[in-house]
């Protein structure tokens, strides 16, 4: 069964007297377990389609199923705790908040979202830390460590909720090429590992082809589905 | 809940220059309630102590229309012994709450002291009675070395300062006091100037005093009567709950006409003081609008700026799952910190400075009171009205901007640069 279902899904933003159409009738499926890239140039639509997987954002038309509930009709409550237990979130900017330690950025969905008690959180911080690597860094501030480090806490607290799916948008955007790979090798291996669904928007060419499945997004339209056979041989080439 | 604070105050503590500022402000504002408070309400205190311990007492009962004729004093509304007895009896039954009571006789009278003659206005006491219910009578007795309990004997009478200096009269003087009683007939008794007394409020007071003996002796009072009953209560902050539970008791007493037979009043009701003593309590309530304006104004605007600044942070901790409802308690926990932390520096300031007042031993004059020590304090009650009141008002302001934070749209916020 499909986790993730668009029937006719159109997104438009009024601005002023004028109508910008984001999204236009897109139809796509997304199975579990599977690493889904959405690629396409600035303005294609990538973010506005992420951002209504994720719950963040409501189509104007159409319909959207997350593990087979329809999550268009939410209010901004039922919308939070369907992400807070659902999906995890990685950002271009990495969004780590600044008075956290490392450790601590982790801990905060665990916490603050699904108040999970001291030991099990504990031991569930300590094993995603571990996973990215993190471990050694915990107790250092946002501001002491590197972009390529911030985008690896932002993966663990992407996962410490243990999510049905990871949205990352535009993750490496703001990431050097090595630091980049690092972090798409991560969430790779972490999809493998935790049968976790990724979906991550991007317009690097060298990137997209780390995915399992590359949607291409022109002008608000989906214009093509690839499917890449064998995309882990393609990511030691990259790197 | 500890998680709340804990990101709160670092979140306060992330812009250091800037919560340092608004607490600083806030503290001013709670050192300067704290410490006018503290000084008004102690002078109003000492000088309603002196006005309630030397002269008035707190409470006074008299027959009904009494006060309202004062100004003659008007012996044809004296209190006869059935009504002495009735009145006893009310206040003895309610000793829990009252310290002591006097009878007084109130009447005016010529004085002369056989080459001048002039009115004075006196009060006959029981020394022993009179003691008890104005402790601090006997400090504005000029000199006074006798036994407190006997300060005044039968032949004796005690003069205000005033008259004293304008009839050059000395202790153990003979004078005369001439008085009419309430049938209109006059008598003389002759004297002996046994203490000069000082004025409270200045020096055109003409109140003396003699013994209650004497005074029936003069008014040809034939029995128990009185005019006056003053009462000193065990604690004088007790007032409006002792006066409310008295006053229904003795309204309950009614005479000819179903019309009560006496009347109660306090001593703000009977003195002039009692509106410097309202005034000081509404320059209190100003300074705390000024103080509450202070905290809502600087909260308000930390927290605006605390918002405006963190909106990416927001579409963040919302894009996670965070509810409206925690974001919304983030924000005011912060204001309710800074407030908290504010109001306690505050408090900790302020009684220090209230310290060094007294530490500075600050004089003053009222009136005819010429080198009264300022001994400042602040009770415990008011240090922490002020302290909830600055607490209340941070978290208030601080929720319109909080709210503004918890309605916002994750998506709008993570689009913020």
């Amino acid at each position: 069964m499909a986790l993730i279902k668009l029937k006719q899904v159109s997104r438009i933003y009024e601005m002023g007297e004028t109508s910008i159409q984001a999204l236009m009738d897109i139809n796509l499926e997304i199975e579990q377990q599977t690493f889904v890239s959405f690629v396409g140039p600035s303005g294609s639509g990538k973010t506005t389609l992420l951002n209504m997987i994720g719950c963040l954002d409501k189509p104007t038309d159409g319909d959207i199923k997350v593990n087979n509930v329809s999550v268009n009709t939410f209010s901004r409550r039922e919308a939070a705790i369907f992400r807070g237990t659902n999906i995890g979130f990685i950002f271009q900017n990495f969004n780590l908040l600044p008075v956290l330690t490392v450790y601590e950025n982790v801990e905060y969905p665990l916490i603050m979202v699904q108040n999970i008690p001291q030991n099990e959180r504990q031991e569930r911080v300590l094993k995603y830390l571990n996973a990215v690597g993190m471990t050694d860094q915990k107790d250092k501030y946002p501001s002491q460590i590197s972009g390529g480090q911030k985008q690896r806490v932002a993966v663990a607290r992407a996962l410490v909720t243990d999510p049905k799916m990871v949205l990352a948008d535009e993750p490496t955007a703001n990431l050097d090429h090595k630091s980049a790979f690092m972090v798409i090798e991560l969430m790779r291996q972490m999809q493998r590992d935790l049968k976790t669904t990724f979906i991550f928007s991007t317009h690097d060419p060298k990137i997209v082809k780390e995915a399992e499945i590359i949607y291409t997004l022109e002008d608000g339209r989906l214009v093509n589905r690839e499917e890449i056979p064998n995309p882990n041989n393609q990511a030691g080439e990259g790197n | 809940m500890k998680n709340i604070f804990k990101i709160a105050l670092r979140n306060l503590l992330r812009y250091k220059r800037r919560t340092l500022l608004t607490s600083m402000l806030i503290i001013l504002g709670v050192v300067m309630v704290v410490v006018f408070s503290g000084i008004s309400k102690s002078f109003k205190d000492m000088m309603v102590g002196t006005i309630t311990d030397s002269m008035l007492g707190h409470l006074q009962i008299h027959k009904k229309g009494y006060i309202s004729s004062i100004d003659n004093l008007p012996l044809h509304l004296n209190l006869n012994e059935n009504q002495i007895k009735k009145l006893t009896s009310i206040l003895n039954k309610n000793e829990k709450v009252i310290e002591a009571y006097t009878f007084r006789i109130k009447f005016g009278s010529m004085l002369s002291n056989y080459e001048q003659t002039t009115n004075i206005r006196l009060t006959a006491v029981d020394p022993q009675m009179e003691n008890k219910a104005s402790p601090a009578l006997l400090e504005r007795i000029i000199d006074f070395s006798g036994k407190p309990d006997t300060f005044i004997k039968p032949g004796e009478l005690i003069v205000p300062e005033n008259l004293a200096k304008g009839l050059k009269l000395k202790i153990d003087q003979e004078v005369v006091l001439v008085a009419n009683n309430k049938d209109g007939s006059v008598n003389g008794m002759s004297f002996t100037v046994a203490g000069i007394m000082t004025g409270l409020t200045g020096p055109s007071g003409r109140d003396g005093y003699i013994h209650l003996d004497d005074a029936k002796e003069l008014l040809r009072i034939s029995g128990s009567e009185i005019n006056e009953i003053a009462i000193r209560l065990k604690n004088g902050g007790n007032l409006k709950k002792v006066y409310k539970m008295l006053n229904q008791e003795l309204q309950s007493i009614t005479g000819k006409g179903d019309k009560p037979v006496f009347e109660l009043h306090t001593w703000a009701q009977l003195s002039p003081f009692s509106t410097i003593a309202t005034i000081v309590d509404l320059l209190i309530y100003i300074i705390k609008i000024i103080l509450i304006s202070i905290v809502l104004i600087s909260i308000l605007n930390v927290m605006m700026m605390s918002v405006f600044e963190r909106v990416s942070e927001i579409g963040t901790i919302s894009a996670i799952g965070t509810l409206p409802s925690k974001i919304l308690w983030l924000f005011v926990t912060e204001g309710f910190l800074l407030g908290l932390i504010s109001a306690v520096v505050g408090s900790i300031i302020s009684v220090l400075s209230l310290y060094f007042i007294n530490l500075v031993e600050f004089h003053f004059s009222f009136g005819r009171m010429k080198d009264i020590l300022l001994t400042v304090s602040i009770s415990p009650g008011e240090l922490i009205t002020v302290s909830i009141i600055v607490i209340v008002i941070s978290i208030v302001s601080s929720f319109q901007p909080a709210y503004k934070a918890s309605k916002m749209e994750p998506v709008d916020a993570l689009r913020h640069v």
